[in-house]
């Protein structure tokens, strides 16, 4: 069977612990067992698979290719793309999936460019015989796609597909680095984490919490993060509340922020436009509290509660903490 | 300095969009027609530039031969000149095909520096200012909520999903810019006026020396084979609270198995 060569997405961690993977990996993993045998990429610093590997053979990776080198860690995009082309014709895999995040859109754009092959963006399936899935236009339209030149290089939407561990022991292939002087023109001088704190990762989270222009002012967001702190949340918002300076902008959901797909959403003071639904709308339960019994938000809301959010959250929250 | 802006005419993204059910393209006579809404923010992040270092401001587009009204209303917000490269043959074209076309355009302009908008909302690709950095050999500083420039160099806070890096290159370069970065001016009723004036150069394929099997829908890397509108979420129950909203919602949690 042809190997399917998956880029593995991973957040920088802690210092000891170095990197850790991102789910949509697992996600990619699970998909790519599907069209062929799933083998890992892994681009960055020197110790990162090492940090990656156990996770990586949880979720079936057959084989874990190792590109490290400090040049890709510290130029922009670039070398990886760079590297992994060189990797694609070296290998002449099945399918190559990078996570439809910014730089695995832009690793994969690099890469259809020098194969002169063509890329398909944020699918949410993908056959054995190449056919893609996308819901595109802010989730309006299912699209069946295909790449027609070259192999099926695609960008996978995260939380598309549910993750499913197929433990393993794969082996580790080193992968010559050698790069050019055009991909390293980006010097990459600091990385700075500005977020963190105890909550969950919003994109990863099973609840979100999310605020919008109707909270009304940053020192009201704590009326959000309580809620969101009581049930184990994430906390969210719509860029009508990170442009008026409520909550800082990494938390912003939609076309333009981040997309998430909890179990359990709550949208607080939020209309419904059509671009936060592009970010919220794939949610599995949708709780609405808004004055307006006329807001968009309802028409996609499984329990809407028409009312003033100051009243009603703090009110749910004493409900929940008795029956605790 | 001299600046090239990359304009893209979309879809407005808050009106329902579709495809065409004859060839499967954006259907773009379905909803109003606009300028991208990040390369506003591009033209007004290169419009400060060239204010602060004396250059002049190109936009660069590759739209169809109706996209003059987005080009005017482009120029109004204080750019000096546009390019609008415009083809029949053009149309259909992927990502791949495009950026060869805007990369032949750019070599027939100057400029320090390119910007563009980090994505645009009907494809969402992505891509494209990597793209164009494959094929011209210079950096892409991309995903820009601050830029500057000095003494040659580009600096740039790259947004992240955790928080921001700071990238640098030597010019000539790439920059895509998000929303954050800046609050577009609205055009003046005079920079309105003396835009109909400004100048508007015109390419054809064959100007930029690109054969007509090299790009279009019959020769395009990808292709959609099919499509259908998603159907909607289903309203559930929604209730109007009356003193005993909060408790009800708990209720509806529980019936759910979250509390
Ligand atoms: C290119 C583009 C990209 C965009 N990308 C995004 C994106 O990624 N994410 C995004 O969210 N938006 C995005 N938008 C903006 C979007 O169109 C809306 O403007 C935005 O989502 C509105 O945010 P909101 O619902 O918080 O504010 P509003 O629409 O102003 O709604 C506020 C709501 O709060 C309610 N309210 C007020 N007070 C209370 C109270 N005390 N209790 C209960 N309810 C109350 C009101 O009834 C109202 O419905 C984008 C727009 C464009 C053009
Ligand atoms: N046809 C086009 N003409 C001009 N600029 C474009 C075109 N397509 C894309 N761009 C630019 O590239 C950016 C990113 O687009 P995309 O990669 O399609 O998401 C857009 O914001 C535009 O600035």
């Amino acid at each position: 069977m042809a190997e399917v060569l998956v880029v593995v997405e991973a957040a920088p961690g802690a210092a000891e612990s170095g990197p850790t993977v991102k789910k949509v990996t697992f996600e990619m993993l699970t998909l790519a067992r599907g069209l062929g045998e799933p083998a890992a990429v892994v681009l960055g610093a020197p110790g990162t698979a090492a940090a990656v590997a156990d996770r990586l053979a949880e979720y079936g990776a057959q084989k874990v290719y190792v590109a490290e080198s400090e040049d890709v860690d510290r130029h922009l995009v670039a070398p990886k793309a760079e590297v992994l082309a060189a990797l694609v014709r070296q290998v002449s895999p099945a399918a190559v999936l990078l996570a439809g995040s910014q730089e695995g859109k832009e690793i994969a754009g690099r890469v259809a460019v020098k194969l002169d092959n063509g890329v398909l963006a944020d699918v949410s399936a993908l056959e054995a015989d190449g056919t893609a899935t996308q819901v595109i236009f802010a989730g309006s339209t299912i699209v069946k796609s295909k790449v027609t030149k070259g192999i099926p290089l695609a960008t996978v939407k995260p939380n598309s597909v549910a993750p499913q561990p197929a433990p393993g022991s794969p082996e580790q292939v080193p992968v010559d680095v050698n790069l050019s002087e055009v991909a390293r023109k980006v010097k990459v001088l600091e990385r700075v984490a500005e977020q963190k704190g105890s909550r969950p990762e919003l994109t990863e989270a099973s609840t979100v919490v999310a605020g919008g222009r109707g909270v009304g002012s940053a020192e009201n967001f704590k009326v959000i993060e309580e809620f969101a702190d009581l049930l184990g949340a994430a906390v969210g918002a719509s860029r009508a509340a990170t442009d008026s300076g409520f909550y800082p902008h990494q938390f912003q959901i939609g076309q333009t922020g981040k997309t998430v797909s909890p179990q359990l959403y709550f949208a607080c003071g939020i209309s419904g436009a059509i671009q936060h639904r592009a970010g919220m709308q794939t949610s599995k339960t949708i709780v609405a509290i808004n004055k307006d019994d006329e807001a968009p938000i309802f028409e996609l809301a499984d329990f809407g509660v028409v009312g003033d959010l100051f009243k009603v959250l703090p009110q749910a929250a004493e409900e929940i903490r008795k029956r605790k | 300095m001299k600046i090239v802006v990359l304009v893209k005419q979309v879809p407005d993204s808050g009106e329902e969009r579709t495809l065409r059910s004859d060839d499967k393209t954006v259907d773009r006579e379905a909803s109003t027609k606009r300028m991208n809404e990040m390369d506003e923010h591009a033209i007004e992040e290169a419009l400060k530039l060239a204010e602060t270092n004396s250059g002049e401001v190109t936009l660069l587009t590759m739209a169809p031969g109706d996209a003059t009204d987005t080009i005017r209303k482009a120029l109004s917000m204080g750019a000096h000149k546009a390019v609008h490269v415009t083809d029949e043959a053009l149309h259909g074209s992927c990502a791949v095909q495009t950026s060869r076309v805007l990369a032949a355009a750019l070599g027939k302009l100057e400029w320090d520096l390119v910007l563009c908008g980090a994505e645009a909302t009907d494809g969402r690709v992505q891509a494209m200012p990597h793209m164009l950095s494959e094929r011209l050999g210079v950096g892409a500083l991309t995903g820009a909520r601050k830029v500057t420039v000095e003494n040659g160099t580009v600096t740039v806070e790259r947004q992240t999903d955790e928080g921001y890096e700071v990238v640098q290159a030597e010019t000539p370069a790439i920059v895509s810019v998000w929303d954050t970065i800046n609050e577009p001016r609205y055009p003046s009723f005079k920079l309105i006026m003396a835009a109909k004036k400004k100048p508007v150069d015109t390419y054809g394929l064959a100007d930029l020396e690109i054969s007509a099997e090299e790009v279009g829908l019959a020769n395009a890397t990808s292709q959609v084979l099919e499509f259908a509108p998603k159907p909607p979420r289903q309203a559930g129950v929604k209730i109007t609270d009356e003193g005993d909203g909060g408790v009800k919602l708990v209720e509806f949690l529980a019936s759910e198995k979250f509390v």
